[in-house]
């Protein structure tokens, strides 16, 4: 790659960016659209910074409900996982059930577990499982199940038990499947506690932006959009990194 | 079909395409090449889900030592056939006996190779090369404490078959021909008895693959391990083996056996010979007939 390609993988996202800020400027003024519908960028970074103690500490709140949810999903969609992509019988039986479970919209789960749990952060860190452990599951399952059968033969008949094959062969195999996952379903895990904290919570972005929107600051909820938002990138840019460094035998090259 | 069988020329008869489902095809005349590694008594298979038997009323052996290769049309059962002396797949009907015990579960001690060559993306050749050290018992057991005995078995090996240099790279940094040549040092690192080859060359260019054809005869020279090799090329299978097993199409049955006399170690410029072309061209024209039969 030559160096004025690599500038330009650099500036493009940044000038989308600009192109973008200027536009949400432009229909402001061409339409004059009310603060209180659509605040322009500068108040959002007025409000960011004027109210920056209570959106951090928010946004700590969130971002740990979000990572414990996400980590419960990892282990949750990694066991169910190995288990419906080694078995046939897991497969055939549970797969169907998993399925019909993604296609239930999860915010209608807040009630049931503000009902189950009360109010706080029990709802929001299961609803964050919730939404996130699907497609962790089914990742780990395709990269365990599209095993070659021959690859399998050959540990097998040097002696290989499943075990052997699942520690030597299929976990290292899958890992490429499980970052993909994680990539998705990290920000499928934020909407799950954000949803569950403008309902179930006093605390949290979701709350937040809730208790803002009521008094009509529409820059103040912009502001918390703007948080989950660098949040779920920062956490994208993490598994992104881990990615290359543990697969990079499984990436492209020049 | 009447059985013939000319014993001392470079092809003998033996079989015929016809149903001949009642004792072992005579002829088999192992004694001299040591005790059987390999038998099979009549041996039926049926997959769980196939129509019909995959491959029917085998009955052979395989002396120990000895190179022997099986051709057919495509979907012979061929592969069926590895899978039952691999002991990944027990018979419907019969016994398969390895070294003189019934085969109960997959059979250690056996080296696989593919025609794809399976190896491990993650792993650098050497680190697939010395795979089985990790599986296999005993090596297993003893696996902290030998590493280093193991790594240098694997690296000679590696050298053997002309791979030095290559010792830390990636699968996918080899060529097509370099894999093949991984794969069939990791079937061969923990010397087993049996060599089981699946087509092993047959996604190669011809060059590639008559230059593996001269690597696998050096190594099967040097170690003297038992070879069942399946293709569906016939001077690869007439260049390498001591006996070539033809089978019918599905259902797979051993219709015909010819041992093939050339003298051991065959050169490449054995396969432009008359000899040799002749043994290939009968090969030929005898498959060509139980096809359109």
């Amino acid at each position: 790659m030559d160096p004025k390609s690599k500038y330009m993988d650099y500036a493009a996202p940044v000038v989308l960016f600009l192109i973008l800020i200027a536009a949400w400027y432009a229909v402001i003024e061409i339409f004059s659209v009310p603060s209180f519908v659509l605040p322009s960028p500068t108040q959002i970074l007025t409000d960011l910074i004027r109210y920056h103690e209570p959106i951090l500490v928010a946004g700590w709140i969130t971002l740990w409900r979000t990572l414990v949810g996400f980590a419960l999903a990892l282990i949750v969609g990694c066991v169910l996982g190995a288990i419906i992509g080694t078995s046939r019988l897991a497969h055939k039986s549970a797969f169907p059930l998993l399925v019909g479970f993604n296609a239930i919209p999860k915010s209608a789960f807040v009630p049931v577990l503000v009902v189950w749990f009360g109010m706080g952060s029990l709802p929001a860190v299961l609803m964050a499982f919730l939404l996130a452990f699907f497609p962790i599951t089914v990742n780990v399952a395709t990269g365990l199940a599209t095993l070659e059968p021959e690859l399998e033969d050959v540990l097998r008949s040097l002696g290989a038990h499943r075990m052997d094959i699942l520690l030597k062969v299929g976990f290292p195999r899958s890992l490429p499947y499980l970052f993909a996952a994680c990539k998705v379903a990290i920000a499928l895990a934020f909407v799950g506690t954000v949803v569950s904290e403008t309902v179930a919570s006093d605390t949290g972005i979701g709350y937040l932006m809730m208790a803002a929107s009521s008094s009509l600051r529409m820059a103040f909820v912009f502001a918390g959009l703007v948080v989950i938002g660098v949040m779920s990138m920062v956490m994208y840019l993490v598994f992104a990194i881990l990615e290359s460094r543990m697969t990079g035998w499984a990436q492209h090259h020049e | 079909m009447s059985v013939t069988q000319r014993k001392g020329t470079s092809l003998s008869r033996v079989g015929g395409p016809g149903p001949s489902r009642g004792p072992a095809p005579a002829g088999f005349d192992m004694s001299k090449r040591g005790n059987p590694l390999i038998q099979l008594e009549s041996v039926w298979l049926k997959y769980p889900r196939g129509t019909g038997f995959a491959v029917e009323d085998i009955s052979l052996e395989v002396a120990d030592g000895e190179f022997i290769a099986i051709v057919g049309p495509s979907g012979c059962g061929k592969s069926t056939f590895m899978k039952l002396v691999s002991g990944l797949r027990p018979p419907t009907l019969g016994r398969v006996l390895l070294d003189g015990k019934e085969l109960k579960g997959p059979a250690k001690m056996v080296g696989m190779a593919f025609q794809a060559s399976t190896l491990l993306p993650w792993r650098t050749t050497l680190e697939n090369v010395f795979l089985p050290f990790e599986i296999v018992e005993p090596f297993r057991r003893d696996y902290r404490r030998n590493q280093q005995l193991y790594r240098e078995r694997a690296r000679s090996l590696i050298n053997a078959v002309g791979l030095d240099g290559f010792e830390d790279k990636l699968p996918r940094e080899l060529s097509g021909g370099m894999q093949q040549r991984a794969s069939l040092c990791r079937a061969l690192v923990h010397e087993p008895r049996l060599l089981l080859l699946d087509e092993p060359f047959a996604a190669l260019d011809a060059f590639t693959r008559e230059e593996l054809w001269c690597v696998l005869r050096d190594l099967w020279a040097a170690k003297k391990f038992t070879v069942v090799l399946v293709t569906h090329d016939l001077r690869e299978a007439v260049f390498l083996a001591d006996t070539v097993y033809v089978m019918s199409k599905r259902p797979g049955r051993v219709v015909r056996h010819d041992r093939i006399e050339l003298a051991h170690p065959r050169d490449l410029d054995v396969t432009y010979t008359p000899a040799f072309a002749e043994i290939v061209h009968e090969l030929r024209g005898y498959i060509g007939r139980i096809q359109n039969a």
